[in-house]
């Protein structure tokens, strides 16, 4: 009996010993840049061989301002907020209902419609980049808003993952609703989209980490300075001269908190929504 | 009867809205999706340049006999493919170590899920711009090699030696990555029932044998899948060497979809970049389903 509260109270330790070793050697990257950031240039490379290098020695913010002076942040976090809201808004809407008439309606090529998405899933973007490219020239969206919301509303796998949800709501329920005369349309508004938060703001969330940190499309079709968006802005800033290192953590540290308030408030969904894309697939 | 109407009126209303509910996302994949997929291979089949949009003439299959002969697509090819090779296995097995190390609900254990998942809070840019830092080739500047040198090792030319700058993309990435697959392996871990550990302990198995027995084959499901999305995000490698190495030194990590963008959107050669882009979309197509058959295999 000693002995096994023994190995327990080892298996303990081990636990938090290990974690605590690992995870800060895993971080380190990351500590780093935090502290750079708020490092003068000098200091950053003056102790490279001491752990010192890890701390924010000589402490300002400095290099934020430097960083809120050589970029028009407000214009980029416009521009990147916008263009992610716009999707979303379009997002959620549009590939609900896709997935919630494919999940509970019965209509002629329903089976079909189903396989098409599904088979559209494994198509890489990157394949009709060229076309998609030449599209939006014909159409002369090219450095405006369309170009980056319009192509990416409709999602294959936004609309699986609704589909799977809907799926599993009990027919009872529509039934009921169509029985005391409600409409279809009416239904899904009033009765299935309430009770259906979870799946939306798991939607919601991948889909905000996924445009936020997307960088090959804006790319190509955002070559307007005015125009960048947050990825853009930290990637040409990274090369252009002069190159501060100081300001270039400020920058990284800069682009990530957006994305760190997200995750405080969306931790549960943005978790399970990657968790559960295992357990389905 | 009237009851007959009314269930009949109710289906035709069912139809109607299915058209109204799918209708806008049908047609946004096909004209965002399929058309241009089709134009892929359409292209592919002319000579297309961008600075001349008048002269465009049918040429079949000339674009694919001149990628075959084409040494930097070659190269293009097999740097995808090493990366995805080295990448996948590496950041799997990363991803289930640090899964299994935070699997237990002790206190605090969220912290640590955090930590290994932090990674994950940066974009792919942000954290290709801080290891370029990181892997400057002066100890005096490249936090990496300082540590090397403070162990009396020589330093490293990690990005502007032909022969280490894909194994250091490779290295980070599996960092960065890892985080990801490790919350879809929690979720497999707590699915497994307590009461197989319980009787194999009884059994007087240890926690190795536990893990090979028990663990492994419950994950059997699991590892697949994220073995699958590894690959297929592997397969995609543009934004690490872009913004770290414009696909050199000696387009070491020059991979295939970076060699879409050269061809296509720096020398303008849309015709033939679309024939690239189409051998990479078979490649990625069978990849996918291929993993798919053996995944359903059992």
């Amino acid at each position: 009996m000693k002995s096994k509260k023994g190995s327990a109270m080892l298996g303990k330790f081990l636990f938090y010993f290990g974690n605590t070793l690992i995870g800060i050697i895993f971080v380190s990257p990351l500590i780093w840049m935090i502290s750079a950031s708020f490092k003068p240039e000098a200091k950053i490379f003056a102790n490279m061989n001491s752990l010192t290098t890890f701390l924010p020695v000589d402490a300002s913010f400095d290099n934020y301002f430097e960083v809120f002076r050589r970029i028009n942040m407000a214009n980029v976090f416009k521009n990147t907020l916008l263009y992610i809201a716009l999707i979303l808004v379009f997002d959620l809407l549009v590939n609900s209902i896709c997935g919630y008439a494919l999940a509970k309606f019965d209509f002629k090529g329903r089976k079909f419609m189903l396989s098409f998405i599904v088979a559209l899933m494994v198509l890489p973007m990157e394949a009709i980049l060229l076309p998609l490219y030449i599209e939006m020239s014909q159409l002369g969206w090219v450095n405006t808003l369309r170009a980056l919301v319009i192509p990416f509303i409709a999602k294959c796998f936004s609309i699986y993952m609704f589909y799977n949800f809907f799926h599993d709501i009990p027919d009872d329920l529509i039934e009921a609703a169509a029985i005391d005369g409600s409409s279809p349309v009416r239904t899904f508004f009033t009765i299935v989209m309430p009770i259906s938060k979870t799946v939306y703001a798991t939607v919601f969330i991948l889909d905000f980490v996924a445009h936020w940190n997307d960088f090959m499309w804006p790319f190509l079709v955002m070559t307007g300075e005015d125009k960048r968006t947050i990825q853009l802005a930290v990637q040409s800033f990274f090369s252009t001269s002069p190159v501060h290192y100081s300001a270039i953590m400020a920058a990284l540290v800069v682009s990530a908190i957006p994305m760190i308030v997200m995750f405080i408030f969306m931790q549960k969904y943005y978790v399970e929504g990657i968790a559960s894309s295992g357990i389905k697939g | 009867m009237a009851k007959t109407n009314q269930l009949s009126a109710r289906k035709k209303d069912e139809r109607i809205a299915a058209y109204i509910f799918t209708s806008p996302a049908i047609v946004l994949l096909i004209a965002f999706l399929v058309v241009p997929m089709i134009y892929t291979v359409y292209y592919s089949v002319f000579k297309y340049q961008v600075m001349r949009p008048n002269d465009i003439s049918f040429i079949g299959l000339d674009n694919y006999t001149k990628l075959f002969k084409d040494a930097e697509f070659w190269k293009a090819l097999r740097n995808t493919f090493y990366f995805t090779i080295i990448v996948v296995p590496v950041q799997c097995v990363l991803a289930l170590a640090l899964a299994l190390l935070v699997s237990k609900r002790f206190k605090g254990v969220a912290v640590f899920r955090t930590m290994y998942f932090s990674p994950q809070l940066t974009s792919m840019v942000v954290i290709s711009v801080l290891w370029t830092v990181l892997y400057n080739s002066n100890p005096n500047t490249g936090l990496i090699n300082s540590i090397l040198v403070g162990f009396g090792l020589q330093p490293i030319n990690f990005l502007t030696n032909a022969k280490t700058a894909m194994n250091a993309i490779i290295f980070m990435s599996a960092w960065q990555g890892a985080g990801y697959q490790m919350m879809i392996f929690l979720a497999g871990l707590q699915g497994i029932p307590k009461e197989q550990y319980e009787a194999a302990s009884v059994d007087g198995a240890n926690t190795w044998q536990q893990f090979w027995n028990i663990t492994i084959p419950n994950l059997k499901g699991t590892i697949k899948y994220v073995i699958m999305i590894t690959m297929i995000q592997a397969m995609k490698l543009f934004t690490q060497p872009y913004v770290m190495t414009q696909g050199g030194p000696k387009n070491s990590t020059k991979t295939m979809v970076y060699y879409i963008y050269t061809q296509g959107f720096q020398k303008g050669n849309f015709g033939y970049a679309c024939s690239v882009a189409a051998v990479f979309f078979v490649i990625v197509v069978a990849m996918s389903l291929i993993l798919q058959k053996i995944t359903n295999a059992d």
